[in-house]
Formats: structure tokens, sequence, C-alpha cells
């Protein structure tokens, strides 16, 4: 697993990308996957500085990227902000008109699809850990 | 990223190049409200060159797309939309919403 310290800021969002990017383009994973997996990580990350973060302009993001029996990648995403558990958002209604249709919740639901699992764990010291993983097609 | 327009007779063309995601999404939402604010209502989106979007860009594509279609004196259409963006439009329910075109002169001849 690589580690990296990330100060939580959208800023930061492309080198996000290419930090898990190039561990999953390397483990062999098609390019469909590689943007899915930068995309699911993307809206983690957005979540987290968004919401967990709301109002702090120091707070750090740590991102643990890995493979695991060479066919899944693991994304795990540490925080020290509001606890948030994103299995409690609802799914967006993908039915509703454009004047209904809600903005809340859509980064939130693609990270869900895009990826095989999502786990939270509101951990010691006030830590948030969400962890996402995607095995080879 | 990077945002340019171009005006036709029936129609403007916004390109947007490179990347979108939280930190440049604000700057796609306020040249779509700025063609609004300014009564351009019917709008193609040249998405040729995007490299990616995550949801940030569409809610400001859906705020775009509700203003435009406001009285409907508008819409905002979608061209060459590069395969994965096209995917998670779908994933997002959002190709629903938006007509596509596969290029910018057939979006461009729709109006």
């Amino acid at each position: 697993m690589h580690t990296v310290q990330f100060a939580a800021k959208f800023e930061f969002l492309d080198e996000i990308r290419d930090f898990v990017g190039a561990i999953a383009r390397d483990a062999g994973f098609a390019d469909r996957d590689v943007y899915n997996i930068q995309l699911a990580t993307d809206e983690a990350a957005s979540n987290i500085i968004e919401h967990a973060y709301e109002g702090v302009t120091t707070g750090l993001l740590e991102i643990s990227c890995g493979v695991k029996n060479g066919d899944s990648i693991h994304v795990t995403l540490v925080d020290h902000g509001e606890p948030f558990d994103p299995s409690e958002v609802p799914d967006p209604d993908l039915d509703a008109d454009l004047s209904e249709r809600k903005i809340g919740g859509l980064g939130i639901f693609l990270m869900r699809k895009l990826m095989d699992e999502v786990h939270y764990h509101a951990g010691p010291g006030n830590s948030n850990t969400l962890t996402l993983i995607k095995r080879k097609a | 990223m990077e945002i340019s327009t171009q005006e036709f007779k029936h129609c403007d063309m916004i390109k947007v190049k490179g990347r979108v995601d939280s930190a440049t999404a604000p700057q796609l939402a306020q040249a779509l409200e700025s063609a609004n604010h300014n009564g351009k209502h019917k709008l193609v989106i040249d998405m040729s060159e995007l490299e990616y979007m995550s949801s940030a860009g569409f809610r400001a594509l859906l705020a775009a797309q509700r203003n435009s279609k406001k009285y409907n004196r508008g819409e905002v259409v979608l061209a060459s939309v590069p395969d994965r963006i096209r995917e998670a439009l779908e994933l997002a329910g959002f190709t629903e919403l938006f007509k596509t075109f596969d290029d910018p002169l057939h979006a461009v001849g729709f109006f």
C-alpha cells in the first residue's frame, strides 16, 4: 500500500486522481476501470472536503492505495472531520424529471455504483475511514 | 480546464477542454450562468476535448438545463461526449435530460 497525505482542498483532486490512477494502471486495470476508480475516489474525496471538513481550511486527507491478491484495488481515505457514513445517503431518484432532479447525493451514488465495495468506519481519535474496493473485471 | 464560446446564428457553442472537477466546476457553472444571463438559452456544450468530468460538472450542466428550458426558451445539448464521460452521465441518469449529438455541427443544426 502507498500512502500520501493531501491537504483537504479541491485543488489537490488532480493529484489524488493521478495517485490512484497510476497504481490502478500499473496493476493492469483496463482504461475504463482506471477512469472509474479515479472518478469514485474523486467523489469520495470531494465529499470529505465539502462536508466532513465544511468550514475547515487546515484539514488533512490521507489516502492509501494498493492492490491485494493481484486482482482488487483498495483505496482508503482517512479524515478527521465530521463523521459521515455514505451508506446513509439515499439514492437519487434517477427517474425524476428535470425540475425535480435533486442535486445532492449524486457523487455518493456514482461512487457506490462504480466500485464493488464501499465501507465506512468511524474510528478512535475522531477518524473516519472510507474504503473503496474494485476487482478486475 | 479551458472554456471558449462561439456564437452561431441560432445558438451558442461552449467548448469545455480538460478536466472538470469540484475545483474547476464553478468556472463552468459561471460560464453557463453568464450565457443564460445574457439571454443565451440555446447552448451546445462541445465535449470533444473534455478529458474528465465528475458529478460537480454534472451539477453545473443540470442547473444550466433548468435555466435554459424555463419558459421553453431554449435547451442545453451535448456534443462529442467521450465514452467514459457518457457512461458516467448514463449512470447518473443524465442522458435522459440532455440530447446528445455525435459532433458539434449536428448539434448546432438542431437549433
